[in-house]
């Protein structure tokens, strides 16, 4: 589904990747975990598209598309999906308008025609519920007035609303309580599917014991130093990172 | 990088008098009746003689210009009276500097203040028509048949519109009510003209009101009598004898007691000119109990990307609102190099209702100082505004508001609330509010925010799949909505539009 091979990325001049290597199969769950300034946010940030990154090395290959040839919009038409750590707010723009608009740029993308109200509806109903999102959060402006945990919970209707074929999860746990974090998780491993992968970015292990994952990766200097089963994870948290140094061979 | 969403807000409480001496112009309501005593009754000294046809006056400005344009239009002589003491008022009056504005000062000697009626250049088909008008005109949706009547292509007689038209003007006619140019009104019903002309922006109100009113051309006119509801929305889109809008427009609306009408001006499509300056006034008059609802989508040439070229739109708009009447502005400003604008209300009568809504979009090297003025004379008197400005570019965006209470108007409200969108790193955004409240039960909120439109924003859309013409049309759109969605509706279909053609490719 996704092979990333050697990539190297910038901001400004500061070198942040520095030959990242990762590949996740169709279906699989793959968590990254690793301190803050490893990479992990610039790694979600270069694969959904954003500007302020710049590749200077490498190449990433999504589903046998060059995936650095394509525009950020043109990634998520392709079924690229990021659930933002921090997800911005539209004033004025009804979430359910701006789904929508997104909805339907993929469907013209695939040759399909809008899609029609009725069905639209159905899908939002079906898919607020596996996150719980009333009413009212449905037809607000996007993330306007929302709280920390409706914010991520809106990151994931949108996940169901789009279906991707990759999902990034950018630290969706940060900022949510015990009850958030079950919806949310709730909601991810019912999306969880052969032919649907997820690439989970987070610090702690806690995420993990609800978004099971197949692989976990350790990401130090913006290099993948480690990778392991998922009791990896739970390795990590007893030990901290200082224990991994050296990059593996 | 993300760009932190920086907001300002203040609120005034004002209840005790307070005094902000700005700029603005004193208002309208001292000497309406004076004119009146100066017009003689000597009607059509010219009569009806036949138009004469394409001439046109040598440049430059004086009583015989004036003179001219109101024998070729064989007006009466008291509308000739009264624009040579306009003429005089002008003459003595100094172009204002207070807005912030930087452009240079019109000669009025080298512009001609006269030609005739000129038919447009018809086209054979949209063929002819300059490919970038008809691609934005494509992307307002705009059907092909209108397309063509908007670029001059020669159409069919039977087409729709035409009939449309007609059906609509029988229509008015049974209900009494009268939509015509000004040049026809003064004609047909000149005792209306006379009562009311000048009566809301009297002749010195302003260096350009003076102007237009010693050398407008043409006009609309509109009478609702007592107690009609206007059936439709009444645009100067589908008035019948339309021959170009004119560079001194003169527009006058009278809702008589009880009545209401929603009433549209321009056109979303946009307008070249080759004349730089316009100078329109408006004047609206509501009547006891009568509502004018007043929309205005304005889309004037801005000139190229060096801000060369564009239209200067200097115009003087005010209503007067007799007891428990409402007149309410809605402005949708994107054209135009420098635009000078404060449509304004003057709560007269008791319980009366001013609202002002106003979207001013700058790009490029734009200019706009817009707002508006709400007067407060009556008791209970109550105001809204609600003003959203959008800049790019390297535009500047200014608004200027004056909320006046005056003494008698007890226990009047005013509400106002000033958003600031900007879109690059150059553009600017000003607000001038101005709060003069000479009553203690007075109350007087005022509100303003400035923002700076998202990276992450429309990051965040990109990622969803969304283009980012679409994803600035959303930010943008739902930034305005509260103004929009004031507009009737095909308008607001339209201007959403407009909006996003506005500002393409214009974050930075």
């Amino acid at each position: 589904m996704l092979t990333i091979n050697n990539l190297h990325a910038r901001v400004e001049d500061t070198p942040i990747l520095k030959g990242l290597n990762l590949q996740i199969g169709p279906g699989e769950v793959h968590a990254i975990m690793g301190p803050n300034g490893s990479g992990k946010s610039t790694l979600a940030s270069v694969l959904a598209g954003r500007e302020d990154y710049e590749v200077t090395a490498g190449s990433v290959d999504f589903d046998g598309i060059d995936l650095l040839d394509l525009g950020a919009s043109e990634r998520a038409r392709e079924g690229l999906f990021l659930a933002f750590q921090y997800p911005v707010e539209i004033p004025g723009v009804s979430n359910l308008n701006f789904m929508k608009a997104a909805v339907n740029a993929k469907r013209e993308h695939q040759g399909l025609e809008p899609i029609a109200a009725k069905d639209f509806l159905a899908m939002v109903k079906e898919k607020a519920a596996l996150v719980e999102l009333d009413g009212r959060l449905r037809d607000r402006s996007v993330n306007e007035g929302f709280s920390g945990g409706e914010k991520k919970r809106n990151e994931i209707f949108q996940m169901a609303m789009l279906e991707p074929k990759l999902a990034i999860l950018d630290e969706t746990d940060s900022g949510l309580d015990i009850d958030a974090l079950r919806i949310v998780s709730e909601g991810v491993n019912a999306m969880r599917d052969a032919g649907r992968s997820f690439l989970v970015i987070t610090h702690y292990q806690r995420l993990l014991d609800h978004i099971v994952p197949d692989f976990v990766h350790v990401l130090s200097e913006g290099q993948i130093v480690k990778s392991g089963p998922k009791e990896l994870a739970l390795e990590l948290e007893a030990k901290g990172y200082d224990w991994i140094k050296e990059p593996v061979a | 990088m993300p760009t932190e969403h920086a907001a300002a807000e203040r609120v005034f409480h004002s209840n005790k008098p307070r005094e902000n001496h700005g700029e603005h112009n004193t208002m309208a309501y001292d000497g309406e009746d004076k004119i009146l005593e100066e017009v003689t009754g000597k009607a059509y000294e010219f009569g009806f003689t036949t138009d004469i046809d394409s001439d046109k006056a040598p440049a430059g400005l004086n009583e015989d210009i004036i003179r001219l344009i109101s024998a070729k239009k064989n007006e009466p002589e008291w509308l000739l009276e009264w624009r040579l003491k306009a003429f005089e008022t002008w003459q003595a009056m100094v172009e204002p500097e207070w807005p912030h504005l930087q452009y240079t000062k019109p000669d009025f000697q080298a512009i001609s203040y006269y030609a005739a009626p000129k038919q447009k250049k018809e086209l054979a088909s949209l063929d002819e028509v300059d490919p970038e008008l008809r691609k934005t005109m494509a992307k307002l949706g705009i059907s092909l048949e209108e397309q063509k009547r908007l670029s001059g292509v020669a159409v069919d007689f039977v087409m729709d519109s035409v009939s449309v038209a007609t059906s609509f003007k029988d229509k008015l006619a049974e209900l009494g009510i009268i939509f015509c140019s000004m040049s026809e009104a003064v004609k047909e019903h000149p005792e209306l003209v006379k009562k009311y002309l000048g009566s809301v922006v009297p002749v010195r109100d302003n260096f350009y009101a003076a102007l237009n009113s010693a050398v407008f051309t043409d006009g609309s006119f509109c009478y609702i009598p007592k107690g009609v509801k206007c059936p439709m929305e009444l645009s100067t889109y589908f008035r019948i004898n339309e021959s170009g809008t004119g560079q001194f427009e003169r527009t006058l609306v009278i809702a008589d007691e009880s009545s209401y009408v929603s009433y549209l001006e321009g056109c979303t499509a946009p307008q070249r000119d080759e004349n730089q300056l316009h100078a329109a006034v408006v004047e609206l008059i509501a009547l006891d109990d009568a509502e004018i609802k007043y929309s205005t989508v304005q889309n004037w040439y801005p000139g190229d990307e060096e801000g060369k070229g564009g239209v200067f739109n200097f115009v003087t708009k005010r209503g007067m609102c007799h007891t428990r009447a409402k007149i309410s502005w809605t402005q949708v400003e994107t054209g135009s190099a420098v635009t000078w604008k404060y449509p304004s209300c003057v709560l007269k009568g008791d319980d009366s209702v001013g609202e002002f809504y106003s979207v001013a979009v700058t790009n490029n090297h734009q200019q706009a100082d817009t707002g508006t003025k709400m007067i407060h004379l009556g008791k209970r008197t109550r105001s809204t505004i609600i003003s959203k400005g959008i800049s790019a570019g390297k535009s500047q965006n200014s608004y200027r508001g004056l909320v006046q209470i005056m003494p008698n108007a007890d226990h009047a409200r005013n509400f106002s609330q000033c958003d600031s969108l900007l879109m690059t790193d150059r553009c600017g955004a000003h607000t001038f509010p101005y709060i003069e409240t000479k009553n203690p039960t007075a109350q007087v909120e005022h509100e303003a925010t400035t923002s700076k439109i998202g990276e992450d924003q429309i990051f965040y859309c990109l990622q969803r799949g969304i283009d980012e013409e679409q994803a600035i049309s959303l930010i943008v759109n739902g930034y305005a909505k509260e103004v929009l969605n004031k507009l009737p509706m095909e308008f607001a279909v339209e201007a959403q539009k407009l909006l996003a053609i506005s500002l393409e490719g214009s974050v930075g």
